[in-house]
């Protein structure tokens, strides 16, 4: 067991799923002799050979479609989109399409594939490398939504995706792939996509994230221990479909929740969150929902980016005023 | 067989106007091309030239017949149930019954169909059932779960879109080295899309064994060809992705599956991908809630009516001493009475179970929607 960051640990699940599947395919935009313009498929190619890494030309519509096309017959593509900005034109194949093949054809055909992307901003990118779009993809019937926030939950939740037999988005922020290493055992175990994942344990207050969100809020939660306030930490991590219970449970016993993303906040994925809490919960509220996101602007370039991303001072500010209610 | 349409390709701009007006500019021709145009059967029924050799028997000719008036019968019968109201908004292929006819009957069972919505004809041919078709355009998705054949597509309602996934069936068939071809058919109006652009320009470059025929009927609802695109020829979008494009006459039967025919056995071989533009024309409403007399002359489609592909092949048939009037009222009969049958098991068929509606959003539903589904359960209950 070796030290890995989360883009080695997602390059590792993706070996580790084909070698123990011939139909697991890995396509995209330079996935090939460049490895990924992240490093995703680093190593693959050499690997497994040219007709299971290969690279596509610039179509990303195309990417997914083709995707779909190869589900349908049986394969089990991995499709990466290379940054997150290009993703929209994929839109059309996942609502349209991958999503909805086996409710229209009654189980007939089914398109068991995953399309990775990164996502998020912080690492000063160009235009349209920052965009947060997790939930675009969550509003659409019949597919799920995965987003990891470590390398081991990345490793175990791309292996999930991957043997999923359903169409799986698989958004990995940007910013945490080379932000930190921890030990990742690869011994094949994915993780549960049907639940969210509770870092750390707190009386007083939940602070629910995904992505990147997630270590701001560990932070967070660091020093509002220092001044007393015991938060809890919870990855919300499949996004699609929700584990209300997870998030539920947590909430009756804090009365107080915060809700973090970077995306922007209205229509953002907080919402759904917090009316589930409103709907479920409310009575063991002891404050108003907090909700902690990125403004509803065009994300900044890198030059004032950081005028944008929440952060753990502003998750803190929010615990706190959630604490100052009885 | 003809050129249709012949242009030159790229031509080398000069550098600057200053070069331009020196000893020497380099202009030359860089890349050529020519659209060929087939037809065997004109539209008085005469032959031009002779029939192909695989299809001057007088059975397989029989056999299309048949198939485009089962196919007619099938789509008078779908209107005539939309306009009592037993049927949902429906997509005549009046008069262009030819192109999916013909595309379908080059087909081998084991290759894989990618329809638009207008290609009842190759459905019908590839087996699946009218009641099937009835039960889809009468709003209930069993209809898309045909028992045979199993691995086609359903059709296609978001134009175009489909052409990606011919494109990952035909990689799925050249990674697993399997002798099939993916053939996907859409309209004039679809190759204006982007997702097409795409598919036909990978197809090209992975050499897979895909087939796309545009079954151009000269409307995208509205909108007539002309507006659709400046190119001569649709066929020649082919060219760009570097992959053969040829047109045929798509209200020739017997062109359409000599042409495909050839393109799906090219593909087989392993000689890539290929376009077919169907020249053939909406005789109809694009669909049964349009109007086509609000944006389209009604001379046009009466000056259209004398091409229709029926007609045709049936003249050529008669003449040719191979049918006659009894086996006309026989065939007539015969397909009225098994598009009946169908429509009536159609309307005989209940509704799916109202939970039905959840249970093939995943394989493994999550308890979120475990909890929707009983809550959907319970309002029935009490709307009762």
């Amino acid at each position: 067991m070796s030290e890995v960051s989360l883009i080695q640990a997602i390059n590792l699940a993706l070996a580790r799923a084909m070698q123990e599947d011939e139909h697991v395919l890995v396509l995209g935009e330079d996935v090939g002799a460049d490895g990924g313009v992240f490093r995703a498929s680093d190593g693959l190619l050499r690997r497994f050979g040219a007709e299971r890494v290969f690279d596509t030309p610039l179509a990303e519509a195309a990417i997914a479609g083709i995707s779909v096309g190869l589900a349908v017959q049986g394969f089990r593509p991995v499709a990466e989109i290379q940054f997150t900005g290009f993703i929209y034109p994929v839109i059309d194949q996942l609502a349209n399409h991958a999503s909805r093949l086996r409710t229209r054809t009654r189980g007939r055909l089914t398109c068991p594939m995953v399309l990775r992307s990164p996502c998020g901003g912080g690492i000063r990118a160009l235009e349209h490398h920052s965009e947060s779009n997790e939930a675009m993809f969550a509003h659409i019937p019949g597919l799920r939504v995965v987003m990891p926030s470590s390398p081991r939950r990345a490793y175990g939740l791309l292996l999930g995706a991957i043997r999923d037999p359903d169409p799986v988005v698989f958004l990995e922020p940007t910013r945490l792939y080379r932000a930190s290493r921890e030990e990742v055992a690869d011994d094949g175990q994915s993780l549960s996509l049907d639940r969210c994942y509770v870092l750390r344990e707190g009386r007083d207050v939940t602070i629910f994230g995904w992505g990147a969100m997630v270590s701001e809020a560990l932070v967070a939660a660091d020093s509002l221990a220092a001044q007393g306030v015991s938060a809890e930490v919870i990855d919300i991590a499949t996004l699609k479909p929700l584990d209300a219970e997870t998030i539920l449970t947590s909430v009756k016993k804090t009365g107080r929740c915060v809700i973090v993303h970077e995306a922007p906040l209205t229509g953002g994925f907080g919402g759904e969150i917090a009316a589930r809490v409103a709907e479920h919960a409310l009575l063991s509220l002891l404050a108003p929902i907090e909700r902690v996101a990125g403004f509803d602007i065009v994300m900044p370039l890198p030059r004032l980016e950081q005028h944008y991303l929440p952060t753990a001072r502003h998750i803190a500010a929010a615990a706190n005023r959630a604490m100052a209610y009885a | 067989m003809c050129v249709k349409a012949e242009a030159l390709g790229a031509r080398l701009p000069s550098s600057s106007s200053e070069e331009a007006k020196g000893d020497w500019a380099m202009d030359e021709v860089v890349a050529r091309f020519a659209v060929n145009y087939t037809r065997y059967i004109g539209p008085t029924g005469d032959a031009i030239g002779t029939l192909p050799d695989a299809l001057r028997d007088p059975p397989i000719l029989k056999a299309l017949y048949r198939a485009l008036v089962r196919t007619r019968t099938f789509d008078t019968k779908a209107i005539a149930l939309q306009r009592t109201g037993r049927l949902g908004t429906y997509a005549s292929s009046l008069g262009q019954e030819a192109v999916p006819v013909g595309a379908a009957s080059a087909m081998r069972d084991t290759d894989v169909l990618l329809p638009s919505f207008r290609e009842h004809g190759a459905q019908l041919w590839r087996g699946v059932k009218p009641l099937e078709l009835f039960l889809y355009w009468g709003g209930d998705e069993r209809g898309s779960d045909f028992a045979g054949p199993r691995q086609d597509f359903p059709i296609c309602v978001p134009v175009g879109s489909h052409a990606p996934h011919a494109v990952g069936a035909a990689l799925a068939f050249k990674l697993r080295r399997e002798p099939r071809v993916a053939v996907c058919i859409f309209g004039d109006g679809a190759s204006s899309k982007g997702d097409v652009a795409e598919a036909m320009n990978i197809a090209g470059v992975w050499r897979l064994p895909v087939v796309f025929v545009i079954s151009n009927n000269g409307w995208a609802i509205s909108v007539p060809r002309h507006q659709q695109s400046a190119a001569e020829t649709l066929a020649q979008k082919a060219v760009a992705a570097g992959i053969p494009g040829m047109q045929v006459d798509g209200n020739d039967v017997v062109a359409v599956r000599s042409v495909v025919g050839t393109a799906i056995e090219r593909a087989r071989s392993g000689e890539g991908p290929s376009v077919i533009e169907a020249l053939t024309y909406r005789l109809g409403d694009h669909t049964t809630a349009d109007d086509a007399s609000r944006y389209r002359d009604d001379a046009e489609p009466s000056r259209h009516w004398p091409e229709e592909p029926l007609v045709r092949l049936r003249h050529y048939l008669t003449a040719a001493g191979s049918w006659s009037k009894t086996e006309e009222e026989h065939l007539l009969q015969e397909a009225a009475a098994e598009i009946d049958a169908a429509a009536a098991a159609y309307l005989a068929t209940p509704a799916q179970d109202s939970s039905t509606i959840f249970d093939y959003t995943f394989a493994r539903p999550p308890a979120e929607l475990a909890r929707q589904r009983a809550a959907s359960l319970e309002r029935i209950e009490n709307a009762q």
